[in-house]
């Protein structure tokens, strides 16, 4: 089991181009999908936490996870996964891109990977939204936060406690 | 994220120039993983190598790892908590809709282009339609944009674009 969480988020680190947002799909593809790790509820509950605390998705997501499967030390592992690739990477690549830094095969792959990292948001926030507006109520509130966070410049944070304060105060269940 | 780092690592405490943040930018933005650990893990493999890369992504993991850490303690207790369930079924969409606000949002920047709409409908319809992994995409991206830039005389830059984060 601890085996198989660093390598699902070792896959995560090495894979997630794009920061954040981008790397919802590969978690979400590792973790609900293929694994089972979390329920499509469970993963929107951590993506509440983790849009809520300072720090990066998918710190916090390899984090949550590794405890609910296997307690503080499978939190660490799939923590340690998750950041190892950026480390290894990185370090290797100050040295060499400092040296190369406008090579146009890199500029190159930039012009296909940005029109993909939109395609995997899109995707992991519809798989989302199928299982989270289950019922009417879900469905409007979808639908009114969307709108909002299109039109206006309401921060986030706000938007989820809104929606979740709205919830407690007019439950239709 | 993007001026919080640079208020801190350029104008206070000057470990880099303005000119190399750009660099900066360009390495973490592209490299895969979260931003804010690639960018600690540059800053402390240029000021002293190995040892330095390694404080620096302790630094800037634990943080997370720690709050998570506790709201899972916390959370677990709470589990069948009325007021909790009821403020996690208004959470759940909006979240979902954040996050299709931030995809659309991006699309309308970044899909200007014939190419980059068509290779995004593409990807899309792969992933949502024929429930491709989203490795193998990622995998296929970059050569497809370097044979673009190829075959379009090379002159398309790139850079004009700028990331949302």
């Amino acid at each position: 089991m601890l085996w198989l969480l660093f390598k699902s988020f070792f896959l995560i680190g090495a894979l997630g181009f794009g920061g954040g947002y981008a790397m919802l799909s590969l978690i979400q593809k590792e973790v609900v999908t293929k694994h089972a790790w979390l329920t499509m509820l469970q993963f929107a509950d951590i993506l509440a936490v983790a849009e809520m605390t300072p720090g990066p998705v998918a710190i916090n997501t390899a984090t949550y996870v590794g405890y609910q499967t296997a307690g503080i030390v499978g939190a660490a592992v799939a923590t340690c996964g998750v950041v190892l690739p950026s480390f290894l990477l990185i370090s290797i690549l100050t040295g060499l891109l400092l040296q190369n830094k406008n090579s146009p095969y890199f500029k190159g792959a930039f012009l296909g990977l940005r029109p993909i990292v939109v395609a995997l948001i899109v995707d992991a926030a519809l798989l989302l939204s199928r299982d989270v507006t289950a019922n009417l109520y879900g469905f409007l509130l979808f639908l009114f936060v969307l709108g909002l966070s299109l039109w206006t410049k309401l921060h986030p944070i706000l938007l989820i406690l809104g929606a979740g304060l709205l919830s407690v105060l007019f439950p239709v269940f | 994220m993007i001026p919080v780092i640079q208020r801190e690592i350029v104008t206070n405490k000057q470990w880099v120039s303005e000119e190399e943040f750009l660099d900066l930018i360009a390495v973490t933005q592209s490299a895969p993983g979260p931003v804010a650990v690639n960018t600690a893990v540059f800053i402390g493999y240029k000021l002293q190598g190995l040892s330095g890369a390694t404080v620096a992504l302790l630094g800037s993991v634990l943080p997370s790892f720690l709050i998570i850490l506790t709201l899972a303690l916390f959370l677990s207790s709470l589990e069948n908590n009325l007021i909790l369930t009821r403020f996690l079924a208004g959470v759940r969409p909006a979240v979902a809709a954040l996050i299709l606000g931030v995809g659309l949002k991006m699309g309308f920047k970044a899909l200007r282009s014939p190419f980059a709409l068509l290779l995004s409908i593409l990807a899309f319809g792969l992933l949502f339609f024929a429930q491709l992994h989203p490795f193998l995409l990622i995998v296929l991206g970059a050569p497809a944009g370097i044979a673009y830039w190829w075959f379009t005389g090379k002159q398309t830059d790139p850079t004009d674009s700028k990331e949302v984060s």
